[in-house]
């Protein structure tokens, strides 16, 4: 394998010195990357599950199945949790009649009621940690994965952790 | 310069540059210099990476560069003053005590919105996590783009039958949302995005729009208000031929408050009814102001977050539910991360010959080892130098002895060819030997890790420029961003 430091394996002079150096630095580098993998044996990899912005700037995931995940959950399950958060999250940032009057109230008291109450936003998204705490416990949790809660990442991504299976290497 | 065929490093194959390495004895902690590696943990507030002030251990916040808020809060505080001393008293005797009531609920109002608009977070993204970067560079990878030309860094979605192009922040590491803009003042990509206002001395965003928009008409209120009692103050006094400038002599204030609501009524009445009109529209001014869907750039391009409806756009930039703060100020630094999020360490001496690199928020600590070449290339020193790279530099270990350097060149140096890139690295990096061997991996291109450029031969260095000795050849090739 032609090292792309490397590349070019003709023995000048100055290329005999990086050979030289190539296997030495070579084994440190396996060696290297061995003992950070052992260390991170727990973590296996890390699925993120983008923001689906084909109904504009509204909080909403893509319910696509990644593929690192077929073989460790159910399809249906997943969209059915993917499908849940996206409910949540419209319920949070929806136009009703109720937002629009604590709209109007805010604004007659110079907003200073958000320094008081809770706003529905915030109501909501204790909902969804609640949600998500269930759905970890019951379902990813006994298969090996952890669902972040997106609001941990900015609302950016729905971060799963995929977790190596310890019993394999025991 | 020879060209090679292109080599993906393997992310996996790499340590990461995130984690704190095992160490044998303590490292520097935080920033701030201090010693022991277990202490209070901090908050994220005094981690957060964007240009901005935060007070009251996090509760509060503004840009860096308060620009004109003290001078706004300054006129609006003297101006008010000098209404209800000077004015309100005469008012009230002659026509009617609601005067100073209407007045004062204005000036709380003023007051209030300013200050929440000020104060409030806009709507700041947080920055992506070095996982989520990978892993965004490994979509884009994806489509087998093994090629010289770098990918893209714009995203297309369709919203509502519209195309829209979504950008990718070097920054911030992620596809900007729409609507979103990256403010370069506060270095923040902050989400629907409206300006910069250095009046009140902070971005306004989603979250604080409707504080600036309510600040905003209640000045231009108050302003007209108050410019209407002063002149018919001076009106009432200068009554019975006593003339304007006896009305004057008698109270200066008025003379004050004349002037200054007089050149400041125009400007926050015109201001006023410009956010209306985008309210209305469910506009920005970012977008306004670019004319995105003016419909300049082709016929059909209309607005496709306006609910075409001018009472449901209203309501939905005013009266929409608050959405909360994505950056959690308060919360506490996972012990973990400290390594990644911590601030500069400017002189930690590095342990041992392994190249440990840290990722440090955005700067970094480079530690490499250095082979002093000469004539025979036999001499290997293995000195180790720390130094402080520029921002936003990123490590890739490739091995522990070579020094592997990755920083996204910015875009006005992708115009630059990849030697004066390098140059501009190393210039600062304060080497002082004459000859070197320095393996130098590079990242240079629009895209972050879009190529490496490898320096493989020595180069003399003669005070800060760089020369290349005839030999030099430069390998470039494709990576991953690690």
């Amino acid at each position: 394998m032609s090292d792309p430091l490397f590349p070019d394996g003709t023995c000048t002079q100055q290329h005999a010195v990086k050979n030289r150096y190539q296997t030495e630095i070579f084994n440190m580098a396996e060696t290297h990357s061995l003992q950070d993998m052992r260390q991170q044996a727990a973590v296996a990899a890390k699925v993120f599950v983008q923001r689906d912005y084909t109904s504009g700037t509204m909080c909403q995931f893509q319910t696509k199945f990644p593929s690192e995940l077929e073989t460790k959950i159910d399809k249906q399950q997943f969209e059915e949790t993917i499908r849940t958060l996206n409910n949540l999250y419209a319920e949070a940032e929806k136009l009703g009649s109720q937002s629009f009057i604590e709209g109007c109230l805010a604004c007659l008291t110079a907003y200073t009621v958000f320094l008081c109450m809770e706003t529905h936003y915030e109501k909501v998204l204790k909902k969804i940690a609640k949600y998500i705490q269930e759905q970890n416990d019951k379902i990813y949790a006994p298969r090996g994965l952890l669902l972040t809660d997106p609001i941990e990442r900015g609302l950016r991504v729905i971060e799963i952790t995929i977790y190596e299976d310890r019993s394999f290497t025991r | 310069m020879k060209s090679r065929e292109y080599q993906q490093i393997d992310p996996q194959a790499l340590p990461t540059p995130v984690r704190t390495p095992p160490h044998d004895h303590p490292q520097a902690g935080g920033g701030d210099g201090r010693k022991e590696p277990r202490r209070t943990p901090r908050r994220k507030w005094e981690v957060f990476p964007g240009k901005n002030r935060f007070f009251c251990d996090g509760r509060i916040m503004m840009a860096r560069q308060s620009g004109v808020f003290p001078l706004t809060l300054g006129l609006i505080l003297v101006t008010s003053g000098l209404f209800f001393i000077f004015d309100c008293p005469f008012l009230v005797k002659h026509l009617t005590g609601c005067i100073p009531a209407i007045g004062g609920v204005l000036f709380v109002f003023v007051l209030v919105t300013l200050l929440q608009t000020s104060f409030t977070d806009p709507g700041i993204l947080p920055r992506a996590t070095p996982e989520e970067a990978v892993d965004v560079e490994r979509q884009i990878d994806d489509t087998g783009n093994t090629s010289y030309r770098p990918p893209p860094r714009t995203k297309e979605v369709l919203i509502n039958q519209q195309v829209i192009k979504l950008k990718y922040c070097f920054t911030c590491k992620m596809f900007r949302p729409p609507r979103t803009s990256h403010c370069s003042l506060c270095d923040n990509c902050v989400e629907r995005f409206d300006h910069h206002c250095p009046w009140v001395g902070n971005c306004v965003g989603k979250r604080n729009y409707r504080f600036f928009y309510t600040f905003i008409v209640s000045l231009s209120f108050l302003t007209a208000f108050i410019f209407g009692c002063v002149t018919t103050h001076l009106a009432l006094r200068a009554q019975g031929g006593k003339g304007l400038v006896f009305a004057l002599k008698e109270s200066p204030g008025s003379a004050v408050e004349l002037a200054i609501c007089f050149f400041s009524v125009w400007s926050i009445l015109g201001l006023s009814g410009f956010h209306t009109y985008l309210v209305a529209s469910n506009l920005t001014t970012n977008e306004d102001i670019k004319g995105s869907w003016s419909g300049k750039s082709g016929e059909g391009v209309t607005n496709p977050y306006s609910h075409k409806n001018i009472f449901i756009n209203c309501c939905s930039v005013l009266c929409a539910p608050m959405p909360p703060s994505l950056i959690d100020r308060r919360g506490l630094v996972p012990a973990e991360e400290s390594a990644q999020t911590s601030g500069m360490d400017t002189e930690r001496p590095k342990l041992n010959n392994k190249s440990e690199m840290n990722v440090v928020g955005g700067s970094l600590h480079l530690v490499f080892d250095v082979q002093e070449s000469c004539s025979d290339f036999s001499l290997l020193l293995n000195q180790t130098k720390t130094v402080p790279l520029p921002a936003r530099s990123l490590v890739a270990c490739y091995s522990p002895n070579t020094v592997s350097v990755c920083f996204p060149v910015s875009e006005c140096c992708v115009k630059v060819t990849p030697l004066c890139a390098v140059f501009q690295l190393l210039s600062k990096v304060c080497i002082d030997h004459a000859f070197y061997w320095v393996w130098l991996v590079v990242f240079y291109g629009v895209h972050q890790a879009q190529l490496l450029v490898c320096l493989h031969q020595a180069y003399i260095m003669e005070g800060n420029c760089l020369s290349f000795n005839k030999s030099t050849e430069i390998t470039v090739f494709h990576c991953s961003f690690v």
